[in-house]
């Protein structure tokens, strides 16, 4: 084996070889780097000043932990932890149950009207969190036309906070079950059947392990969701504290800043654990992913299909009815007295919460989002994957893009009044304008955009990069020719994502905004506030129009999409 | 070009070549030259490291120690679009959004050259690798045997002073193989550009390689043309993965005899001492069948216990006390089986020719 060599000019044995980087790589390191400067500045530098400001008192003296001292020493506050987390618990049970069993009738049986059903379950998406506490006081407030039904219960509370928390995280995690359901292998069932294993054996011998790791995770995501969700317990909570309410009333009500950041800490640290463990548990999932799985075909069977149909119908029909009543109310002149309809209520600019400028700048905020978002996000995710070496640069990358999801709206929104009001800051210019409120949002959803991206680049085959080197054709060229169009259609996910998104969020901006970025959403906020209920549910429901229009405007787009470009998808 | 002289300069240097993933070793200490103009082929069982060494090659994955110089010029640390190599992939990648046509000239049109010098380009490669009409074409409506072609097609356009291969057949199925086998060691003969190709394939190899690199656990177990590896396998690895082999654990017994119990068989044992425990090896092609009783030197009585048919030739299985519990084949013409009326249960005495032996030390 050694013949052909000759020992004269062979090598210093372990002599480490570098490799140089090309010209392409150094552009592609520093976009990542800008990429990530631009991350350091909307989620990390924020964060920690708001870590730092929990140890200062309001003179801005260090203080240590005193703040949290004084927290946990302050029964009131200390409860509402405790309300959080157990709301949280009951909501996150209620939700995995019901979209379980939804999840399963719509990949698992033959069920009547599936489009329907799937249809109907991403209505929750589209309008604000505050929209179901809106409604819920129409349906049981104290003039509501169900409240006997509560026998003598208040609305006003966790029953309240329960039921709008279940309706409006319910489609999260109906789409990870989803999700997890469809990945199962059908060759599992045929095996089980031709051992004459029992219906229900079968169900808890396989379906349940097959779809576990997407029960948990769906689990997380609800949880994290309603922990730190601000919307429903505003409108709905009355005087029943959280966490997140909290937080808004120690720095809008009491101008407690300090002690604002203290409850911000206490909310971002299950968020985070919440978050890693959610993480781990998701890389199991994906390697039950790789498996080549042969899609299930449900077959038929009339019971059961009808009682997934009926359940199904169920739940649909509480939707119908929260979103149909926030829609009733916008259109009525005067709950209870005069239910005569009326266009009066969408006539905002007579309303104290915010006028028709609101929803202006919401469309603005949201469509700035979706197109600048979706281009850092894309970029940003194409450099991870595609650049070569590097390999703690594009790590500390990866764990920057992973950072916001476990950050809590509300908490990002508070480190922005710590960041970027201070005068000091070289970026203070930006406070109080549009471009702080797309940059909060664009982080605020960063890490599913991100996720998204790079699932669609990791479908690519890796090897058009070194195709494209050995070509010597610049990166940005085959980016350009090749992986854009290739990922069109997931970039128009993850626009369609950031927009809806940007339409509803109401807790990052509730503490950013100016007079003269006045948000639709914000508006809602602030018109319940100012007991504007129908002015309330009018602007909920203009929020709700655009984002259906926004999303059919998508279908539309991505099936013509794919139309076109049929010819090189498919065989 | 079969027998690149030791005097002639490399192409391609590549010297105590290392490369790591952590704790495990994929390249150890991997020193080859590959002349101009030649067909080398890579063959070795998969995870042997076959693809980390054309990827270092390629500066796509750069090794961990060692050296490579292409053309004199030393291109160790370079990245992969400072080196000089077109390069195909067993999954093609070929570029789903464009046509055949914009495929092949994806390279080309960096490089300042017109419009027409480009389709002129493109025409030509497409009629070389036999796929002229289907430029309007987009790869997910070409077959796979079709759709290689265009990676190749592409790979060429540069006029690449290397081109570099991996497992390019292994997606297709038999008949495309074989047929696109030609077609490629045709295509680098009269274009003669260097090439490295890589595979698991022995066939593969055998048909298509000036030379062949046979590699195992990392390091370069033999390095030759098809007829040297078949010939004079270096080691018993390389005697098992090309072709087949039969083996016989033995003892020399004396020099030039080893003993198989109290069988004793003439062969070459030079590179051996007396008493050393070592493995006989002997291709089933070799073996003959005489008309004697078995008491001839290097002859042995054995009972056929099966026959596989293979067409042109029938595998013989057979069983004797001497070989004890190894599987013995032998490789029987059809004339030489009809001749000697050979069914399974007949007895017969089977020669292995003293020049045919090969013995290597025990595994
Ligand atoms: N990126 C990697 N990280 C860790 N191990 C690797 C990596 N790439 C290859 N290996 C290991 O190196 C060995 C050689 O791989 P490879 O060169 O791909 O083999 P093959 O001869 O089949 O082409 C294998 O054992 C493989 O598991
Ligand atoms: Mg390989």
């Amino acid at each position: 084996m050694t013949t052909l060599m000759d020992t004269v000019d062979q090598p210093s044995l372990g002599a480490r070889v570098k490799q140089r980087i090309s010209s392409d790589e150094r552009v592609m390191r520093v976009c990542m780097g800008i990429i990530a400067l631009f991350l350091l500045v909307a989620v990390v530098l924020p964060l920690y000043s708001m870590m730092a400001k929990s140890m200062e008192d309001r003179d801005g003296a260090f203080v240590g932990l005193a703040n949290f001292a004084e927290y946990f020493s302050t029964p009131s506050l200390f409860f509402s932890g405790i309300n959080s987390l157990a709301i949280s618990l009951l909501v996150t049970f209620i939700v995995i149950v019901t979209a379980f069993i939804y999840a399963y009738a719509l990949t698992r049986t033959c069920m009547p009207f599936k489009w329907f059903f799937r249809l109907i379950a991403i209505v929750p998406l589209l309008t604000p969190s505050l929209l179901s506490g809106v409604s819920l006081v129409y349906w049981f407030g104290n003039q509501g036309i169900a409240k006997d039904m509560l026998f003598g219960e208040t609305i006003y509370g966790p029953i309240g906070i329960i039921i709008g928390s279940t309706y409006w995280v319910f489609p999260h995690a109906l789409m990870i079950v989803i999700t997890a359901l469809s990945i199962t292998d059908a060759r599992l069932y045929e095996a089980a059947a031709a051992l004459r294993t029992s219906a229900i054996r079968t169900f808890f011998k396989v379906t349940l392990p097959g779809c576990k790791y997407g029960l948990i995770s769906a689990g997380f995501v609800v949880f994290i969701l309603v922990f730190t969700d601000f919307g429903v317990p505003k409108v709905i909570g009355g005087n029943f504290n959280m966490l997140a309410t909290d937080i808004y009333k120690q720095v809008i009500g009491q101008q407690n800043f300090q002690m604002g950041a203290v409850v911000s800490v206490v909310l971002l640290v299950p968020a985070v654990i919440a978050f890693t463990v959610d993480r781990l548990v998701q890389r199991k999932q994906v390697a039950l992913l790789s498996a080549r799985a042969v899609p299930l075909e449900p077959k038929p069977d009339r019971r059961r299909d009808m009682m997934m149909f009926c359940f199904c119908s169920f739940v649909a029909l509480l939707i119908i009815l929260m979103i149909g009543m926030a829609q009733y109310a916008a259109l009525i002149k005067f709950w209870p007295y005069n239910l005569e309809f009326t266009l009066a209520n969408y006539n905002f600019d007579v309303a104290n919460g915010g006028g028709w400028d609101a929803y202006h700048n919401s469309i603005k905020m949201a469509s700035f989002t979706a197109f600048f978002g979706t281009i850092i996000v894309f970029f940003g995710a194409y450099l991870l994957e595609k650049g070569r070496g590097f390999a703690i640069g594009r790590g500390v990358f990866h764990g920057i893009a992973m950072l916001p999801l476990a950050v809590p709206g509300m908490v990002l929104g508070l480190s922005y009044i710590f960041f970027f009001n201070n005068p000091d800051n070289p970026f203070n210019f930006i406070y109080g304008t549009m471009t702080i409120l797309v940059v909060s949002t664009i982080a605020h959803f960063y890490t599913v955009s991100h996720l998204t991206a790079v699932t669609a680049l990791k479908q690519m085959d890796d090897e058009f990069e070194s195709v494209a080197a050995s070509l010597k054709t610049p990166f940005y060229k085959t980016f350009f020719k090749v992986t854009v169009p290739v990922c069109l259609p997931a970039s128009l996910d993850i626009m369609i994502y950031l927009f809806l998104n940007a339409m509803t969020t109401v807790s990052a901006v509730v503490f950013i905004y100016s007079s003269d970025t006045q948000l639709a959403s914000v508006a809602v906020l602030n018109m319940d506030d100012q007991g504007e209920l129908p002015f309330a549910a009018a602007m909920a429901m203009m929020i709700a129009y655009t984002c259906a229009t926004a999303r059919l405007l998508h279908l539309l787009i991505t099936r013509k999409l794919l139309r076109r470009t049929q010819a090189w998808r498919h065989r | 070009m079969n027998e690149p002289a030791e005097s002639k300069k490399p192409y391609l240097k590549i010297r105590a070549l290392t490369k790591n993933f952590g704790e495990f070793v994929a390249l150890k200490d991997i020193s080859l030259d590959i002349f101009e103009s030649e067909f080398v082929c890579f063959l070795g069982p998969s995870g042997c490291g076959k693809t980390t060494l054309l990827r270092a090659i390629a500066g796509l994955d750069i090794q961990t120690a060692g050296s490579i110089e292409q053309e004199g010029r030393d291109i160790s640390g370079l990245p992969p679009s400072e080196r000089d190599f077109g390069i195909v992939f067993q999954s093609y990648a070929l570029f789903p959004n464009l046509t055949v046509t914009r495929n092949v000239a994806f390279g080309l049109e960096n490089r300042r050259m017109s419009r027409d010098k480009v389709s002129s380009r493109v025409t030509e490669l497409l009629s070389l690798v036999g796929l002229p009409d289907q430029g309007d074409k987009y790869p997910a409506q070409l077959s796979g045997g079709q759709q290689q072609r265009v990676a190749l097609a592409r790979a060429l356009a540069t006029s690449p002073g290397l081109l570099l291969l991996d497992e390019p057949l292994s997606a297709l199925d038999a008949k495309v193989r074989a047929h696109l086998r030609l077609e490629i060691k045709d295509l680098q003969r009269r274009l003669a550009v260097t090439t490295i190709m890589v595979t698991h394939d022995q066939e593969e190899a055998l048909t298509m390689a000036d030379r062949i690199v046979v590699m195992d656990h990392g390091v370069i177990e033999q390095v030759g043309t098809p007829r040297d590896i078949y010939n004079r396998p270096s080691s018993a690895f390389a005697a098992e993965f090309i072709g087949t082999m039969n083996f016989l654990e033995a003892t020399v017994s004396a020099s030039g005899e080893v003993s198989l119990g109290d069988h004793r068989f003439r062969c070459d044992t030079s590179d051996f001492e007396v008493g050393s425990k070592i493995t006989l090896s002997i291709r089933p092609e070799d073996i003959v069948v005489d008309e004697g009783e078995g008491n001839q030197q290097n002859t042995v009585m054995a009972d056929v216990r099966y026959i596989e048919f293979l067409g042109s030739f029938c595998r013989l299985g057979l069983d004797s006390a001497v070989f004890a519990d190894s599987d013995v084949r032998a490789d029987l013409s059809i004339h030489m089986m009809r001749d000697r009326d050979i069914d399974a249960g007949t007895r017969i005495s089977v020669c292995f020719p003293e020049n045919l032996i090969r013995i290597f030390a025990l595994r």
